[in-house]
């Protein structure tokens, strides 16, 4: 578990099954630091229905600035549905709808004012299957710039050695940035995604099981990497992996069935969870 | 137990429905041998044209009625020997009998000569006898008897000299006609368009200015230039019928094996062949010739004889302009439908529409073509910017051309297009968008810079199809733009150099032309297969050249990732 995990916590609640523990679990925090604000609220009993099949119910809760939140659960718990929801993914499937709000930056992200690509550019992401495109390893970096419309040559260049150096991607690839992106091996494509995502400096970053089809050598850079970028960014991140969750995270959410179960510090998730279903779950009793 | 019956040993497990792998094979066997049969049919029916064939010299037996112009002996080329077709009313049994190419047709009145197989009494093949290709009456066969130069020099053809001392004239002969043609149409033909411009200039400044038109300023300048035109026109005219007397003036004299004397400018001739004395390598170089001829020159004698250069061309001109216009119309239609249209009943039912569409008798699409691109679309360009030549009874795009003619099989293909291209579209993994979209992309940037590429070779298969489908089509285009014989191509070297109201050839066309409506199919008979390969060559061509590009596609935005 990472050293840097600070014991400042901001509330949470929980679903309103949970209501009562959360009240408690929220008298046991201490109260929020000004470096480490609140970053994403999930508020107003927020629910998500896929047609007639409501996934997601009843959430309250927020994600802290600049921190590593994971998201964990069995699968088909509505975790990766939320991450999801963060940059409005979830517009693509028809006859999706929601109730309550997720405000990020005190912005609410389903403000009609808001325009979906303003907040996606806001909100990078990482998805669990390594996506690259099928261009060069220099225009996979610079596609988020160049579809806001920056062309400027030594910016663009700019732009692709910080990113690359700050997925630790720089000194494998510097001398073929210009070479197919498919040539890299499966590690140093998510890497050359996580770059991607951050090229544009969003304020968030979503990952989605980041490291789910990868090797556990690049699965270890990966996180490393994770621990780097918090520094800049806020993440969050879904993960199947209990160990990559209590590596790389400072706080922890655990869905089930679409609810927030329990949502702590890692720390306190994985050493002492209030709720027997985290304890199950995290222990691998079940799940 | 008794072992009359040897049982099946349990343990070997019979292969539950392996017997339809023989079904299936057997279709696809019968697919393959349907098409491969056909291709080499066609293939050796039409390259073997060039291939030269011996003559034979027949003579028949004494008391034969069959007899060439009451003469019993002849000569020909084997085409064919087979079964009568009818019982011979004496012996009540089929006989066989030989097809001949006799030539000669002005002699005779008929090129192919049919006789019963008892009928001859002997064959035999003389060195001597000689096969010439005419630019009329197709080909001679005879005995050669003398050259007789400009100069009235007459070398006997048992000389020495005789057979180079032919073949030198005759290669004067051919740059000489290809110089009359140049002249002709080059020179003359620029002289008369510009003729027919000032034609139409007066009679725009008589309409706009009545009676004093002839007082305007340009109505002078016309008139100067016009009879400048004349003055060229005359000169070039009198230099080309100089050529022409020039190709009058050497002769050959020859005698047919059934004894009649002929004399012919060697003007008349193309080529002079001895086929009974050809070596083999003499026969494969006059059969590349005749080959390159065939592709590269124009056709003579209503169409059944010479080249089909301009039919190859404008095929192949019209399935291009075809595609260009193909392309974006389906790939956008197929675009809104599967990425911006919101699915449902009503997208579903224009898709199959879509598709019914590609069901329908392509003459529909024809008489559409001529009732809406030729006499709407074509009429009222013609309104606006020609009406004088409209008016004049020379439409301009009031009439079938090469664009109308391209728009038709467009509409006709569309559906093709759309289909494949909406497979495409589907077939690109959500991934790719989604990770687009997630880099702040809007759609239409995703579509534009992900989509559509990793889509691309799909979009050229659908495009493959279209060509395919619209290179061989014949029906729509008799009503729309193909004509027999045109006198120029769709794209030349006089401007605007693309021409696209021009009617034009189409090798489709050529075949039907020349197979059901020349007044001479058993000659025809050898190009329909000739053109057939060419037909099939090209479309197998523009095939190939899509698939190329398709693959280049494939692997510059192939990725198993996504």
């Amino acid at each position: 578990m990472s050293a840097t995990v600070t014991m400042d916590s901001t509330n949470y609640t929980q679903s309103t099954d949970n209501a009562k523990k959360a009240v408690d679990g929220a008298d046991h925090s201490p109260a929020p630091s000004a470096a480490h604000d609140t970053f994403i609220q999930i508020k107003d009993d927020f629910g998500f229905w896929y047609g007639e099949s409501q996934v997601l119910h009843d959430l309250n809760f927020n994600i802290p600035k600049q921190r590593v939140t994971a998201f964990i659960g069995p699968s088909g718990c509505g975790k990766s549905t939320l991450l999801r929801c963060f940059n409005r993914m979830n517009d693509l499937i028809d006859g999706v709808r929601h109730q309550g709000d997720i405000v990020i930056n005190s912005h609410s992200i389903f403000d009609r004012q808001l325009e979906v690509i303003s907040l996606r550019k806001r909100v990078g992401m990482v998805f669990q299957k390594y996506n690259p495109f099928p261009k060069t390893i220099y225009e996979n970096v610079v596609y988020s710039l160049r579809v806001a419309g920056r062309n400027k040559k030594s910016q663009l260049d700019e732009v692709v050695e910080a990113s690359l150096r700050s997925a630790a991607l720089w000194d494998e690839v510097k001398d073929r940035l210009h070479t197919s992106a498919l040539g890299l091996s499966g590690g140093q494509m998510q890497r050359l995604c996580i770059a991607r995502a951050i090229a544009n400096k969003p304020e968030v970053l979503l990952m989605d099981e980041p490291c789910s089809a990868l090797d556990p050598i690049a699965t270890g850079k990966i996180e490393e990497l994770i621990h780097d970028l918090k520094e800049q960014f806020t993440i969050v991140i879904v993960t199947h992996n209990m160990q990559q969750a209590a590596r790389v995270s400072d706080r922890t959410a655990f869905f089930y069935l679409g609810k927030l179960i329990e949502y702590d510090k890692t720390e306190t998730i994985f050493m002492n969870p209030k709720m027997k279903q985290t304890e199950d779950y995290v222990s691998g009793r079940f799940g | 137990m008794t072992t009359s019956k040897p049982s099946r040993n349990p343990n070997t497990v019979q292969p539950v429905g392996e017997n339809f792998v023989w079904l299936t094979a057997m279709g696809l066997a019968a697919g393959i041998i349907m098409v491969i049969g056909m291709i080499l049919l066609i293939f050796w029916k039409g390259v073997t044209v060039f291939w030269p064939k011996e003559v034979v010299l027949v003579e028949l037996v004494e008391d034969s009625e069959a007899g060439l112009n009451g003469v019993t002996t002849f000569a020909g080329a084997i085409v064919d020997e087979r079964e009568k077709l009818s019982r011979d009313p004496v012996t009540d049994a089929y006989k066989d009998e030989y097809s001949f190419f006799i030539g000669n047709k002005e002699v005779y009145g008929q090129m192919y000569y049919y006789i019963d197989v008892d009928q001859v009494a002997r064959m035999e093949k003389p060195a001597d006898i000689m096969v010439a290709e005419r630019m009329e009456y197709g080909n001679a066969i005879f005995y050669p008897q003398a050259l007789t130069l400009a100069n009235g020099e007459v070398i006997p053809a048992d000389t020495d000299a005789f057979n180079t001392v032919l073949q030198k004239r005759l290669e004067v002969v051919r740059d000489r006609r290809s110089a009359i043609t140049q002249l002709e149409k080059k020179a003359i033909g620029r002289i008369n368009h510009q003729l027919e411009d000032i034609r139409l200039e007066k009679l725009r400044l008589k309409r706009e200015h009545g009676s004093d038109a002839a007082d305007h300023p340009n109505m002078q300048q016309l008139l100067t230039r016009e009879a400048q035109l004349e003055a060229e026109y005359k000169e070039l005219d009198a230099a080309s019928s100089a050529l022409r007397e020039l190709q009058q003036a050497e002769t050959l004299t020859y005698q047919l094996v059934t004894g009649e004397e002929r004399t012919l400018a060697l003007g008349a001739l193309v080529d002079v062949f001895k086929p009974n004395t050809m070596s083999f390598t003499d026969k494969v170089a006059f059969f590349i010739v005749h080959v390159w001829r065939f592709v590269s020159e124009n056709p003579r004698e209503a169409n059944t004889e010479g080249g089909i250069f301009p039919a190859i061309f404008g095929t192949f001109a019209m399935t291009l302009l075809m595609s260009a216009i193909v392309m974006p119309f389906g790939v956008l239609a197929a675009i809104y439908l599967r990425e911006y249209a919101t699915q449902g009943p009503f997208v579903q039912s224009i898709r199959i529409a879509i598709n019914n569409l590609a069901g329908v008798p392509s003459i529909v699409y024809g008489v559409f073509g001529l009732g809406f691109f030729v006499y709407v679309l074509g009429g009222s360009i013609d309104e606006l910017f020609f009406p004088i030549m409209a008016e004049q009874g020379t439409p301009v795009f009031g009439t079938g051309g090469i664009l109308w003619a391209a728009f038709t099989l467009a509409l006709m293909t569309v559906p093709v297009v759309v289909v494949a291209t909406e497979e495409a579209l589907a077939a690109v993994p959500r991934g790719a968008r989604e990770a687009s979209l997630a880099c702040g992309a809007s759609k239409w940037q995703t579509i534009q810079r992900i989509v559509m590429p990793a889509s691309s070779s799909g979009i050229i298969t659908g495009l493959i199809l279209a060509m395919a489908r619209g290179a061989g089509e014949v029906a729509p285009l008799m009503l729309v733009g193909v004509i027999k014989l045109a006198p120029d191509l769709p794209i030349d070297l006089e401007p605007p150099f693309i021409h696209l109201d021009r009617k034009f050839m189409h090798l489709g066309f050529h075949i039907y032309d020349l197979g059901f409506q020349s007044p001479n199919s058993e000659a025809a008979k050898p190009m329909v297969f000739a053109t057939t390969f060419l037909l099939i060559m090209l479309v197998i061509v523009l095939n190939l050249g899509a698939i190329l590009i398709r693959d280049r596609l494939r692997r510059k935005y192939a990725s198993g990732t996504f």
